[in-house]
C-alpha cells in the first residue's frame, strides 16, 4: 500500500475543502494506505479542541480524531497556529504542531501529495 | 530517495490572499526540512508567479508602511539570496502592462548572486511536467 501526503490550507468555515480532504483521507485509510496531513494557513483551525457542533457549520473533530486513531498523521503549521491565538495547550489530542519543513520532508518519501490550497 | 523537485506556482495577488506568503515561506523552509529526513534526501523548490501571481513580483512594495506587515518583495529577495529559483510569467506581466523594469531582478542589496527569471509560459509547463510534485497556491 501507499502513502499519500495531504497539504490542506482552506479553511473549516467558508470552504468546503477541508471536508473534502478528510473524506479523502478516509477513503484511503480504508484502502489501507498510509496518510499525513498538513494543516497550514486557514486550515489550523483544527487546530483549536472543543470547538461546538452547531447542525449549521462543518465539524470535522469527530472524523478527524477516528482517522488519527487509525494511524493518520496530522500535523499543525505552527506559526499559523500561532498568528490566529490558537496555542500549544488548545491542540486536540493526537495533533503535532511543527514548522514548515515539516511538509516539505514528507514530500520526499510520499508516493503522492494532495496539495488543497487555500481561499 | 535523493533530490526530490517541487514547483510553487502561485496564482493569487500578494496581500489580500495569504497564498503567496505561505508558498514564499513554505518554499523558503526547504532549506531546514533536512531536520526531517533521512541522509542525503533534500527537496529542490522553484517558485513560479503566474497570472495575477506576477504582481507579487512587482518591486518597491511598501507593505510595512501600508499594512505594517512584511512585503512579498522583502520574501523574493530572500528567495534569491538562498538561491532558490524565482521565476515570473513574462505573458502575464505583458497582460498587467508590466515590464521587467517594474519587477524584482534581483536580491544584490541583501548580496544574493541569483536574478529573477522571466519565463514563457511554455518553459513552466515544461517544469510542470518535470517535477515530482506541483503546488498550487
Amino acid at each position: 500500500m501507499g502513502e499519500l501526503t495531504l497539504g490542506v490550507f482552506s479553511s473549516l468555515v467558508g470552504s468546503m475543502s477541508l471536508d473534502f480532504s478528510f473524506k479523502i483521507a478516509e477513503a484511503a485509510i480504508a484502502k489501507g494506505h498510509k496518510v499525513n496531513m498538513w494543516l497550514s494557513g486557514n486550515a489550523v483551525m483544527m487546530a483549536k479542541k472543543g470547538q461546538k457542533a452547531f447542525k449549521d457549520y462543518s465539524h470535522n473533530e469527530k472524523l478527524m480524531k477516528e482517522l488519527m486513531g487509525k494511524g493518520m498523521e496530522i500535523t499543525v503549521c505552527e506559526a499559523c497556529a500561532e498568528a490566529r491565538g490558537y496555542h500549544k495547550e488548545d491542540v486536540p489530542e493526537g495533533m503535532k504542531r511543527a514548522s514548515m519543513d515539516w511538509y516539505l520532508a514528507k514530500t520526499v518519501k510520499t508516493d503522492k501529495l494532495l496539495h488543497i490550497g487555500g481561499e | 530517495m535523493g533530490a526530490v523537485n517541487l514547483l510553487f506556482v502561485v496564482q493569487r495577488p500578494p496581500y489580500k490572499s495569504e497564498n503567496p506568503r505561505l508558498a514564499l515561506t513554505h518554499a523558503i523552509a526547504s532549506q531546514t526540512a533536512e531536520i526531517y529526513m533521512d541522509d542525503g534526501d533534500s527537496v529542490v523548490p522553484i517558485i513560479v508567479f503566474v497570472g495575477d501571481g506576477v504582481l507579487n513580483a512587482v518591486k518597491d512594495q511598501q507593505a510595512m508602511k501600508v499594512y505594517g506587515v512584511t512585503s512579498t518583495e522583502s520574501h523574493i529577495k530572500s528567495c534569491l539570496m538562498i538561491d532558490l529559483p524565482v521565476w515570473v510569467c513574462k505573458e502575464d506581466m505583458e497582460r498587467l502592462g508590466l515590464k521587467e523594469d517594474n519587477m524584482i531582478t534581483n536580491a544584490e542589496d541583501m548580496g544574493a548572486d541569483l536574478k529573477t527569471k522571466f519565463v514563457s509560459f511554455a518553459e513552466i509547463q515544461k517544469e510542470m511536467d518535470a517535477v515530482k510534485h506541483l503546488l498550487f497556491f
